[in-house]
């Protein structure tokens, strides 16, 4: 059964910190770029709530969602984007590269579409080893511009693996829609022709996002896959950065408003009691303050870790 | 030493078949490894001896592939990438570059990428300019990546069997016309270590450091320099990263000039790079040798010139060593000769 309160606590939770991300970086306190999921926020929360912490995914530069949907540690994500020693990467990855393997958050990349193949690879292994652990692989409707998404869709469809593919499709690469890059957009009908099972859904949805991951998830354990589920959503703010970019030509403000009214954090929040919501709100609140307490006073890391981790 | 004699694809296989049962995440993939042909007999029937999973053919996607190795090496795997012609590694260059030489390093240790990229440079009978790169110098230039470029059998099933076993990803530079030379491979598990080069041939006069197949070219100019009273040292580095340049000093110290011969263009190249290393630390006369800075011609004559070859090479060491020309004549050599395709 799908857990209301926890939706409403991982959603609070990416909103705020996000939130907090874009009020502290004009201090230039995070000197590295960030990839804001603020409006996006349902999409991970509804396939990680579906996930056992042993499964796995694979994320994109626009991860921090990801990343605390699956359990990624708070303060080492904080810390990373600080760029101290104590973040999940010691400081030498960012934003665009958090990882938590214990979470089973693999490595996100900054290069478009290339952990779709890494998840392929990831699931074939849990295959051959009948493990039973499933993977889920986020990408954005840009990425199926890339040769790597139609060569991964179809050796994961000839090879069956148990992955499922989470297109977050906010309808934007970059600045581009997908109707300038794309002569039919429907990604969708594109992953099925690889006969892959793949279905379009509200991604601003979290319980329906949860009900047809949990499904997915299901059929993977039972031996099929791999499975498509296009999730449309919406980026509130800028491709890069802290703000709003309503102002800079490319898109009207008048498109965000269907998003403002789905909002989960606002819709899910209201359905719970006030007293349990406040509480909610206030550990989360008190977690937050405490880890960028932390990445404010964690160290840098040493000059000799220029030298570390490019060999074993 | 052994006096068990077979080829270098010989040797890759052996190596390959003990690794593979040794070790159950040990696989092999890439386009033909199942076929009737086997990547040059290098992976012949693994799939009926060790199963389906563990060797196979895949689709004409080469970025997605690498990537797939990459992910089932995050997972704990061990893939062995084949690739018939290095040239292809080209379409895999995104994920060995952005994502397997750095993936370590941009995720703090947490993450290993042990793949092995087999790849095969392909010179002879008219291969021409995409059938017959030799690209090693491209992936020296990346940090994170090791590459591997050997020229005897023993040192294929060492390098092979060290590239395995090693927690970071390696590409193994083979070529066709070494495939077929024959030497001695003991029988046993055995590793080559990375950042080591092997002396082929002791000298006094001159040290060629010699790549690959040129190595075997080398070792047949030397024996032309020695009728005419030049003794050469003849350094395979076997590592290209790292790269043995404590080993190659120490023989260019001994030498007093260095003559290095590659199976790749000179600009930017392993070459430029021995060459630099060397020089740095003993500044002595020198010179670099490889394809003629051209993409590769198909027809005869004209490869011809683009290689170098016995007579080029040593007349090459000779002018650094005398400071004068001197002209010498060699046959083509019979793996060349033979070869015949039509692939």
């Amino acid at each position: 059964m799908p857990d209301l309160a926890r939706f409403f606590r991982q959603l609070y939770l990416i909103r705020r910190v996000e939130e907090d991300v874009a009020r502290i970086y004009p201090t230039d306190k995070i000197k590295s770029p960030v990839h804001l999921s603020i409006g996006q926020e349902a999409v991970s929360v509804g396939v990680c709530e579906a996930l056992r912490p042993d499964d796995v995914v694979f994320g994109t530069y626009r991860s921090h969602a990801t990343y605390l949907a699956k359990g990624g540690n708070l303060k080492k994500m904080l810390a990373e984007l600080y760029g101290k020693y104590t973040g999940c990467a010691k400081g030498k990855g960012g934003s665009m590269h958090l990882v938590d393997a214990a979470a089973g958050m693999m490595g996100a990349s900054a290069v478009v579409g290339t952990t779709i193949p890494h998840a392929v690879g990831y699931a074939w292994v849990q295959k051959v080893k009948k493990s039973g652990r499933v993977v889920v692989n986020f990408f954005g409707d840009g990425a199926s511009d890339e040769g790597s998404w139609h060569e991964s869709l179809n050796f994961a469809a000839l090879k069956k693996v148990p992955v499922i593919f989470i297109c977050e499709n906010n309808g934007y690469s970059i600045h581009s829609r997908q109707l300038e890059r794309q002569p039919h957009a429907n990604l969708t009908e594109r992953a099925a022709q690889y006969g892959i099972p793949a279905e379009r859904i509200d991604g601003s949805d979290t319980t329906l996002v949860y009900d047809k991951v949990k499904k997915a998830v299901d059929k993977l354990r039972g031996g099929e896959g791999p499975i498509y589920i296009e999730c449309l959503t919406y980026r509130w703010r800028e491709h890069v950065g802290p703000n709003e970019d309503y102002g800079a030509g490319y898109r009207d403000r008048k498109e965000l408003e269907p998003w403002l009214e789905k909002d989960d954090v606002r819709r899910l929040g209201a359905k719970l009691p006030e007293a349990e919501r406040k509480r909610i709100e206030a550990e989360v609140e008190t977690e937050i303050k405490e880890a960028f307490e932390f990445a404010e006073k964690s160290p840098f890391p040493p000059d000799s870790e220029l030298w570390t981790d490019v060999y074993a | 030493m052994s006096d068990r004699v077979m080829t270098a694809a010989q040797a890759m296989y052996e190596g390959v078949v003990q690794e593979m049962e040794r070790d159950d995440t040990v696989f092999c993939f890439g386009i033909g490894v199942d076929d009737f042909k086997a990547f040059y007999g290098t992976t012949k029937d693994l799939h009926k001896k060790f199963g389906p999973d563990r060797n196979f053919d895949t689709p004409l996607s080469e970025d997605a592939m690498t990537g797939f190795a990459i992910g089932a090496a995050m997972a704990g795997y061990k893939p062995i990438h084949c690739h018939i012609r290095m040239d292809f590694l080209l379409l895999g260059m995104n994920q060995l570059v952005n994502i397997a030489a750095k993936a370590r390093y941009m995720y703090g240790g947490q993450v290993s990428v042990p793949i092995v990229v087999r790849s095969v440079i392909g010179r002879s009978w008219g291969q021409g300019a995409q059938h017959s790169q030799g690209l090693h110098g491209l992936f020296m230039h990346i940090p994170g990546l090791k590459i591997f470029a050997p020229s005897t059998p023993y040192d294929h099933k060492g390098c092979l069997i060290a590239a395995i076993r090693d927690p970071d990803p390696t590409i193994i530079v083979e070529h066709r016309m070494v495939h077929q030379q024959r030497g001695h491979v003991p029988e046993e598990l055995y590793t080559v270590p990375f950042g080591r080069s092997r002396v082929l041939q002791q000298g006094k006069d001159i040290t060629i450091v010699a790549i690959s197949y040129m190595a075997i070219e080398a070792m047949r100019a030397a024996a032309l320099l020695e009728e005419a009273g030049v003794s050469a040292e003849v350094v395979d580095p076997v590592s290209l990263a790292p790269l043995d340049v404590d080993g190659i000093t120490a023989s260019v110290e001994k030498t007093g000039r260095l003559l290095v011969v590659d199976t790749d263009w000179t600009i930017c190249g392993a070459a430029a790079e021995i060459a630099a290393a060397v020089m740095e630390r003993h500044p002595v006369p020198f010179k670099r040798m490889g394809y003629a800075p051209v993409p590769c011609p198909t027809t005869k004559n004209l490869e011809n010139l683009y290689y170098p070859n016995p007579k080029t090479i040593a007349e090459t060491a000779y002018q650094l060593v005398h400071g004068k020309p001197r002209t010498f004549t060699a046959p083509e050599a019979t793996e060349i000769i033979e070869f015949k395709g039509p692939f």
